[in-house]
């Protein structure tokens, strides 16, 4: 049930969150003392959870750059975190100067920083929603205002729907934000999979138990699930590195060992 | 500054393994394009540490400080760094005063981009909290808003009852400020008129056993008033489900309730006196009958004003109506205080109701009190009128009567009293009450009452034993009295035989059933029952029955042989009886007779084999006896045995009357009596039903036990 928007939403500082454990991971300092006893927690656990977080953050680089190229101008970002490092603005716009970006997150905190940063910036805008209330996340004016147009839109889910537990039915979310895009428009995804390291899966999903955005990890056939009515580009929902690689050798022996599956799909 | 000359191979090794260590971890992350600046830019800057004149460590530090930029935060990278640094040919032994400069530019950056993010984290975060404390200002601000300015009365206590917070419209309602009733604990507000169970369902509340309850309470207000409240409480938990606060809502409901008060006292009060109306009473009398306790008694007096009709008609209907106020309050001043309901039934009828009577004394007691509240004249303007009343008492057990039967019975008591001499009580007498019944009824209003069509027929079944068929009806004749209600015939066919009025109402009883009789044979065909009348001894004695059934028969189209009619054994008391003829005169005419209530008038049998009957019916108090404990079965078994081999020695078909069980019509069955009636079989009834029997059971019902029938039968 949508609750009345007039009970402002709580920020609970003594609670990990994952957008800044997301930034601790990436070696950057916008996380408190919680955070970082989380992240630790994890990493003693899963050693190579940085370098998968890095292996994420290399793929919206990538997918940004990939979109932009062919020639999408306007991106909604949804679950965006804390984007000091390779925000998706600076991607773009060194393809496509005109670049615009709707930054949403329904963490407070990530919203107030994000909104610090990007004041200056009038083609960046930041909404605090939540995708779990996709009718109120597409009935925003900032971004009703960014599909008015009818230009095709990329819309970026990249390490967030795994935050999304199956009674909220993620895919019928993703759906109703498909039903709403210009033909031409494009979906970025990005998720972790139960595939990649089974032996870690468990552990890992019990740990974000503990934090306000538990975590579930979902099978490939899931994940491919969530791109109905989109048509997926080449190479498919594959393992991170594997989605097109900067060079060759960049793949690596293991990108299983990333966990994360990504892809990239177009609205016909 | 000069550029020493370089050696471009050892410039090119650094540069890839330079290139080499920037592009794995963090790097992965980084645009290549962004990266490919990035090395050659640091690179350069190394280099040029390395070889410049004289010695720059500030290249050196500015090269750490743009990793850290690029956010190679990783102190990984910094190790590796100064091991790749620490491996180049430096001149003049710069190398570890490089390699200091390299980190500590690293480091400087780092702390300063720790620093700044941490701040801007930090500031983020208190945006973020104090747009959380406006909204949640701007909603607390609305809720206060909401609970202060409410219509309707609010108020917020804990779960042990305290009361913490009310709002404006509560403190309105009870006409108190916040100090009064701040502190206060909910228990308190208890009240007298409090709903039964509205404390209980308060407990469970608070338990945490329900979440919210509703109803209508009154309260005392602060001036002692009362106000009535529609009350509905809440319950909040807090974030583990655990009961925190309730919150009541109190409406007020004062004006409606009175209104709805006043229109029920309207409804059940007598305007003149005040004292409860007849439907209030007959309300409560009706109540003790409902679930009463085996033992239960009750009492009713009866009273009525001797002379007061003198008083209206002399004195005016306003000094009547006076009088009735003055005697009402009396006899409420008297009554009330033992626990005794007066209410006025009309006119100058009152009536006391005692609800939980120990006994005839205390009925006689309360008709006594009755008698002396109004044993001294009543003061009316100039007149000083002496007023008396006559009471009838009556004292019985809840079980034995009906609210209906007992108020009839009181009524009549009191007729009796008056009769008797005004001023006195009289009580209730079973035997006196059943002729006064017949008498008042018959002679008060019987000879109007067929013209107004007082009367109806309800009809009995009798079923053939040997196959369980419906072999007739006996017509029975019922007065819907207006005032007594429903009468048997047996309380007033003796009197109407006394006044002469059996006359008319026999010709229509006969004139009723035999229609009736015909319309079945029209409808079920040989399916019908016989049809048997009672003929009241005065009509048999009558020489016009004979021309009377005749035209009746041709009237209704009543085949005759399906007619029976029933006399008693007084009908015909000798030989010479004048009645005799008329039953020839019948027989001839092919209906058949019966002798009714056969072995209560000690007849001559002499006499009953010269009678044209062809049928019998035993008195039901044969069989009734049977189940008598002071008299012995088996005896009773006999005469009922002997009657029926007496009967079919003369030729006649025998009916047992009052047959109540299965059993005994199974006995009787065995014996050989040919028909038999009573609650078994069923009782008095519409003749619809008796039209649905036709037609729904046309097997009839069963007699025979199951079983005993194979034994026994045939």
């Amino acid at each position: 049930m949508r609750r009345p928007n007039w009970v402002p939403e709580g920020t609970d500082l003594d609670k990990p969150n994952a957008a800044r454990v997301y930034d601790y991971y990436l070696g950057g300092s916008h996380n408190f003392e919680v955070d970082r006893e989380m992240a630790r927690k994890a990493i003693a656990l899963w050693p190579e959870l940085p370098q998968i977080m890095r292996s994420n953050r290399a793929f919206l680089r990538r997918a940004v750059q990939f979109t932009a190229e062919r020639g999408i101008s306007r991106f909604l970002d949804i679950g965006s975190g804390i984007p000091t490092f390779g925000a998706v603005h600076e991607i773009a716009r060194a393809v496509r100067p005109e670049s615009q970006v709707v930054y949403i997150d329904r963490d407070p905190v990530a919203v107030a920083h994000s909104r610090l940063l990007l004041e200056d910036d009038p083609g960046s805008l930041v909404v605090q929603a939540d995708v779990r209330d996709v009718d109120d996340l597409m009935s925003r004016p900032e971004v009703t205002a960014l599909l008015a147009a009818g230009e095709p839109v990329a819309v970026l889910l990249v390490a967030v729907m795994h935050f999304v537990q199956d009674a909220d039915d993620p895919w019928k979310l993703i759906a109703v934000i498909r039903d709403a895009l210009p033909p031409g428009s494009a979906l970025v995804l990005s998720h972790a999979s139960l595939e990649g390291r089974p032996d870690q899966a468990e552990d890992h999903q019990r740990l974000y138990r503990m934090t306000p955005t538990p975590l579930t990890m979902r099978t490939v056939e899931q994940i491919t699930g969530m791109f109905a009515g989109f048509d997926i580009v080449e190479p498919g929902v594959v393992y991170l590195p594997q989605w097109h690689p900067d060079q060759p050798e960049a793949v690596g022996e293991h990108p299983e060992r990333m966990t994360g599956v990504a892809g990239v799909g177009f609205r016909p | 500054m000069t550029r020493a000359p370089e050696p471009s191979s050892g410039a090119e090794r650094f540069h890839e393994d330079w290139a080499r260590l920037l592009s794995g971890d963090h790097g992965t992350a980084v645009h290549p394009g962004l990266l490919d600046r990035l090395v050659s830019g640091t690179a350069g800057l190394l280099r040029r540490a390395q070889l410049d004149e004289p010695f720059e460590p500030h290249l050196a530090a500015e090269a750490g400080a743009q990793l850290v930029e690029a956010q190679f935060t990783d102190p990984i990278v910094l190790a590796r760094a100064v091991e790749l640094l620490q491996r180049q040919p430096a001149a003049d032994g710069r190398g570890p005063a490089l390699c200091g400069a390299f980190a500590a530019g690293w480091a400087a950056a780092l702390r300063e981009r720790t620093l700044r993010e941490q701040e801007a984290i930090r500031t983020a975060a208190d945006i973020a909290r104090k747009e959380a404390e406006k909204a949640l200002r701007a909603s607390e601000a609305r809720f206060r808003a909401l609970f202060e300015s409410a219509a309707i009365g609010i108020g917020i206590g804990d779960t042990d009852g305290n009361i913490l917070a009310v709002n404006k419209a509560l403190q309105e309602l009870f006409g108190a400020g916040p100090e009064d009733m701040i502190g206060r604990r909910v228990g308190d507000l208890v009240h007298p008129e409090d709903a039964d169970g509205v404390w209980d369902v308060y407990e469970e509340l608070v338990s945490g056993k329900r979440e919210y309850f509703q109803f209508d309470k009154p309260y005392y207000r602060q001036d002692g008033e009362v106000v009535w409240t529609h009350l509905t409480v809440s319950l909040i938990r807090d974030d583990d489900g655990s009961p925190q606060y309730q919150v009541a809502m109190l409406e007020d409901v004062t004006d409606r309730y009175r209104l709805q008060e006043r229109l029920r006292h309207q409804a059940t009060h007598d305007p003149l006196t005040g004292l409860p109306n007849r439907a209030a009473f007959f309300e409560r009398l009706e109540k003790l009958f409902e679930d009463p306790d085996p033992g239960a008694r009750f009492g009713l007096c009866y009273v009525d004003l001797d002379g007061f009709k003198v008083v209206n008609d002399s004195l005016g209907h306003d000094t009547g109506d006076q009088l009735l106020s003055a005697v009402a309050a009396r006899l409420k001043a008297a009554l009330n205080p033992l626990g005794h309901l007066v209410a006025r039934l009309g006119g100058d009828e009152f009536v006391v109701l005692l609800e939980n009577s120990r006994g005839e004394q205390e009925a006689v007691a309360a008709a006594k009190t009755v008698l002396k509240a109004l044993a001294g004249p009543v003061l009316i303007g100039d007149h000083k009128l002496a007023v008396g009343a006559s009471v009838g008492v009556l004292e019985r057990r809840v079980s034995t009567t009906t609210p209906g039967a007992a108020v009839r019975a009181a009524d009549l008591t009191l007729y009796r009293a008056k009769e008797a001499g005004r001023g006195r009580w009289t009580l209730f007498d079973p035997k006196e009450n059943a002729r006064a019944v017949s008498r008042y009824a018959v002679s008060v209003r019987m000879p109007a009452a067929l013209d107004r069509g007082e009367f109806f027929i309800d009809y009995q079944p009798l079923y053939a034993l040997a196959d369980g068929r419906l072999a007739a009806v006996e017509a029975l004749v019922r007065w819907r009295h207006p005032q007594l209600g429903v009468l048997g015939p047996d309380e007033f066919v003796t009197t109407a035989e006394e006044t002469g009025l059996i006359m008319p109402l026999g010709r229509w009883v006969l004139e009723q059933a035999c229609g009736q009789a015909a319309d079945w044979i029209r409808r079920f065909g040989d399916a019908a029952p016989q049809l048997n009348v009672n003929l009241a001894v005065r009509q048999a004695r009558s020489a016009a029955l004979v021309g009377d059934l005749n035209r009746i028969l041709d009237s209704t189209g009543l085949d005759p042989a399906r007619l029976q009619l029933e006399i008693t054994e007084s009908t015909v008391v000798g030989p010479e009886d004048e009645a005799l003829r008329t039953l020839h005169g019948l027989v001839e005419q092919g209906v058949s007779l019966a002798v009714d209530d056969f072995g209560t008038g000690w007849s001559n049998l002499a006499y009953l084999r010269d009678l044209p009957v062809s049928g019998l019916k035993i008195a039901g108090s044969f069989v009734g006896d049977l189940h008598d404990p002071a008299k012995d079965e088996e005896t009773g078994w006999r005469i009922v045995s002997g009657l029926v081999s007496m009967a079919h020695a003369l030729g006649l078909t025998v009916t047992a009357e009052g047959v109540e069980t299965r059993r005994d019509a199974e006995r009787l069955r065995v014996i050989g009596c040919d028909w038999a009636q009573g609650w078994h079989f069923g009782r008095p009834v519409r003749p619809a039903e008796i039209a649905r029997r036709i037609a729904e059971e046309p097997q009839g019902r069963p007699v025979a036990v199951r079983g005993r029938a194979v034994t026994h039968g045939g």
